[in-house]
C-alpha cells in the first residue's frame, strides 16, 4: 500500500506531478487552484527530482512554455481556473494542432467573465467541445475525489503520450479545496518511458528533421492533417471511455453526474432509497470520450434520467444524444458558485419525474 | 459509524485546523474522512466554517445541508446552523459573546466556556483543542490516542513542542463541558 496522507485536491495534483516524474510545471496563480503552485514551491521539486517549477508572467506565457517544453518530448503540465483557462485557449488549440502531449488541470470556478471564486461545472462545453479554434479534441478526465486528483495526473500523462494530445483534468473548487485521504503512488523516474521519436531533441545525421508546427499553408496538406487528427480521436473514442456505475442494477431512475456533483448525487441516492425511490448513478470519468453507449443501454431500463451539473445544463446535451427520445432526460443544477445540496438534488429528481 | 460535523466561528479561532486534526485522528483510526472548508472573502476576518465527515464507509457528498453535530463558536454561526442540526443531533457552543442562546428542544445542547478556559490556561492557542475535547467527551468518535497521533501528523515538526499544551487543552475541554 502506498503512503497515506490527508491532502487538498490541489495539493494532490501537485504531489502527483512530482511523483509522475513530470519534467516541468508552468503556471500562474488564480483562486481556487493556487495551492497547486504553492505546494510545489514548498516541496522544491528541483531538489526532489530535478523537475522545473516556474511561475510565468501570465497564463499566456505559461501555456506557451508548456508548448515549448512539450515539443522536446518532456512531461509538462500546467493548471489554472476558468478565466485563466480561457486565456490559455489559443495555446491549447496550438498544442492540439501540433499533436503535443501535456496535462492541463482546470479547477473550475463560477463564470462567465471574472465570475466568482466558488465551485462550478460550467466549463464543460469549453473542455469537451473546443474552446479554442479548429477541429480538435482534448481527452477530458473528471476526478470526483482527492484520490482521483492524484491518480489522473499519472493517467493523464500516459494518455497524453499514448495519443500525443493534450489531456485536461476538469475539476472544480470543491474537489480542489477539500481534503480527503489519499494513497500516493510511488515516485516514478523522470526519464520518460514513452516514444519520443517525433520530438525536437536535436537532429542526428541518421534521421530526418522533426518539425513541430500547427501551420500548413497548403489546404490539401492541412486537410490530410485534420483527417489524421480525426482518425486519432476515433481511436480515443473506441478505447478510452471510462465511467463508474453506482446502484444502477435495480434503479428506476438515474442521475448522470461527474466530479463534485457525482459525490452529491450519491448522498441523494441514499436519501431517496430510504424513501423507497430506487435511484442509481452513471458517473462519466472521461467527458471526452463521453460514455454514450452505457447511458443509452440504461435508457432502455429506467423511467427517467436527470443530468446533474453545477451549470445551466451543458452535459445534458450529450446525455440527450445518448438517451434519444424514449424516456425523459432533464437537467438539474445550481449556478454561479452556488452548490446544490443532496436534498435539492433529490427534490429535483422528484419534481422531474414523480410529481 | 457516520458522523457529519460542522465547525463554525470567526476566522483565526482555529476552526479549520480543529477540523484538520479531527480528520487526521479519523485517518489514524482507519476511517474515511472528508474536510471541506468555506473558502473565499469570508475567510479574511469574517466567519469561517468547515464540514468534517468521519465514516466507516466511503463518503458520498462532502457538502451537506444537515449535520449530526454543530460546533459553534460565535453568534452568527449559531444563527446560521442551529436549525440545520438533525433531530436528536448535538450542538456544542462556547457561550462567549453569545446573546441569543440556542432554543431547540429536539437536540442535545452542551456548553463549553473555551474562551475563558484558554485565558485561564494562559494559552489562547489551546482554544480550539478545548472545544475539541468538549466534543470528544460528549461524542467519543475518535480515541484520544489517535488525536495525539493526528496532531503529530497534522502539525509540522517545528510545532511538535506544542503538542503537550494541545493535549492539556483537550483534557480541560473534557472536564468543563456541561449540558445546557
Amino acid at each position: 500500500m502506498g503512503e497515506l496522507r490527508l491532502m487538498k485536491g490541489n495539493e494532490a495534483i501537485a504531489e502527483a506531478a512530482i511523483r509522475a516524474g513530470a519534467d516541468a510545471y508552468f503556471g500562474y496563480p488564480i483562486t481556487p487552484q493556487s495551492e497547486v503552485m504553492e505546494y510545489l514551491a514548498q516541496e522544491e521539486p528541483h531538489k526532489r527530482t530535478g523537475m522545473v517549477l516556474l511561475q510565468a508572467e501570465s497564463e499566456l506565457a505559461a501555456i506557451n512554455m508548456v508548448y515549448g517544453a512539450a515539443s522536446t518530448g518532456k512531461k509538462v503540465m500546467t493548471s489554472s481556473s476558468s478565466p485563466g483557462i480561457s486565456l490559455m485557449m489559443e495555446g491549447i488549440s496550438y498544442l492540439a494542432g501540433s499533436e503535443l502531449p501535456c496535462v492541463i488541470a482546470n479547477i473550475v470556478r463560477g463564470g462567465p467573465g471574472l465570475g466568482t471564486i466558488q465551485p462550478s461545472q460550467a466549463d464543460y462545453f469549453q473542455a469537451t467541445k473546443g474552446g479554442g479554434h479548429g477541429d480538435y479534441r482534448l481527452i477530458v478526465l473528471a476526478p470526483s475525489s482527492v484520490q482521483e486528483m492524484s491518480d489522473f495526473v499519472k493517467l493523464g500523462f500516459e494518455l497524453a503520450f499514448k495519443y500525443r494530445m493534450p489531456v485536461m483534468i476538469l475539476s472544480d473548487g470543491l474537489i480542489g479545496q477539500m481534503m480527503e485521504k489519499v494513497e500516493l503512488f510511488d515516485q516514478m523516474p523522470r526519464a520518460t518511458e514513452f516514444d519520443q521519436s517525433w520530438a525536437t531533441t536535436g537532429k542526428t545525421p541518421d534521421r530526418e528533421r522533426n518539425i513541430i508546427t500547427s501551420l500548413d499553408l497548403d489546404p490539401n496538406g492541412m486537410e490530410k492533417h485534420n483527417l489524421d487528427l480525426q482518425e486519432k480521436y476515433k481511436k480515443v473514442v473506441a478505447s478510452e471511455v471510462r465511467y463508474e456505475l453506482i446502484d444502477c442494477e435495480d434503479a428506476d431512475y438515474l442521475y448522470v453526474a461527474y466530479g463534485s456533483s457525482a459525490r452529491i448525487c450519491q448522498k441523494a441516492i441514499r436519501m431517496g432509497r430510504e424513501e423507497g425511490i430506487k435511484i442509481g448513478l452513471i458517473r462519466p470519468i472521461t467527458l471526452f470520450p463521453f460514455p454514450y453507449d452505457i447511458i443509452g443501454e440504461y435508457a432502455k431500463k429506467v423511467k427517467g434520467i436527470l443530468s446533474v451539473e453545477l451549470s445551466a445544463g451543458q452535459m445534458i446535451e450529450d446525455v440527450r444524444l445518448a438517451v434519444g427520445t424514449t424516456i425523459p432526460a432533464l437537467h438539474f443544477g445550481r449556478m454561479g458558485g452556488v452548490i446544490h445540496s443532496p436534498e435539492e438534488v433529490l427534490e429535483g429528481l422528484k419534481k422531474a419525474f414523480l410529481k | 459509524m457516520n458522523e457529519e460535523i460542522i465547525i463554525a466561528g470567526f476566522g483565526g479561532q482555529g476552526v479549520l485546523s480543529m477540523g484538520k486534526i479531527l480528520a487526521y485522528s479519523g485517518i489514524m483510526q482507519n476511517m474515511e474522512v472528508s474536510w471541506m472548508p468555506s473558502y473565499g472573502p469570508e475567510m479574511r476576518g469574517g466567519t469561517a466554517n468547515v464540514t468534517v465527515i468521519l465514516s466507516d464507509d466511503r463518503i458520498s457528498s462532502p457538502i451537506l445541508n444537515q449535520y449530526d453535530t454543530a460546533i459553534i463558536l460565535n453568534q452568527q454561526s449559531l444563527d446560521k446552523f442551529e436549525s440545520r442540526v438533525k433531530k436528536g443531533g448535538l450542538l456544542i457552543y462556547d457561550t462567549n459573546g453569545i446573546t441569543r442562546h440556542p432554543e431547540r428542544k429536539d437536540i442535545r445542547i452542551f456548553q463549553v466556556e473555551a474562551t475563558r478556559e484558554a485565558a485561564r490556561m494562559g494559552a489562547a492557542r489551546a482554544f480550539n483543542m478545548i472545544v475539541l475535547g468538549a466534543y470528544l467527551k460528549v461524542q467519543p468518535v475518535v480515541k484520544i490516542d489517535n488525536v495525539s497521533r493526528g496532531l503529530e501528523k497534522s502539525l509540522p515538526q517545528r510545532h511538535h513542542h506544542l503538542i503537550p499544551m494541545n493535549l492539556e487543552g483537550l483534557k480541560r475541554g473534557m472536564q468543563i463541558v456541561k449540558e445546557a
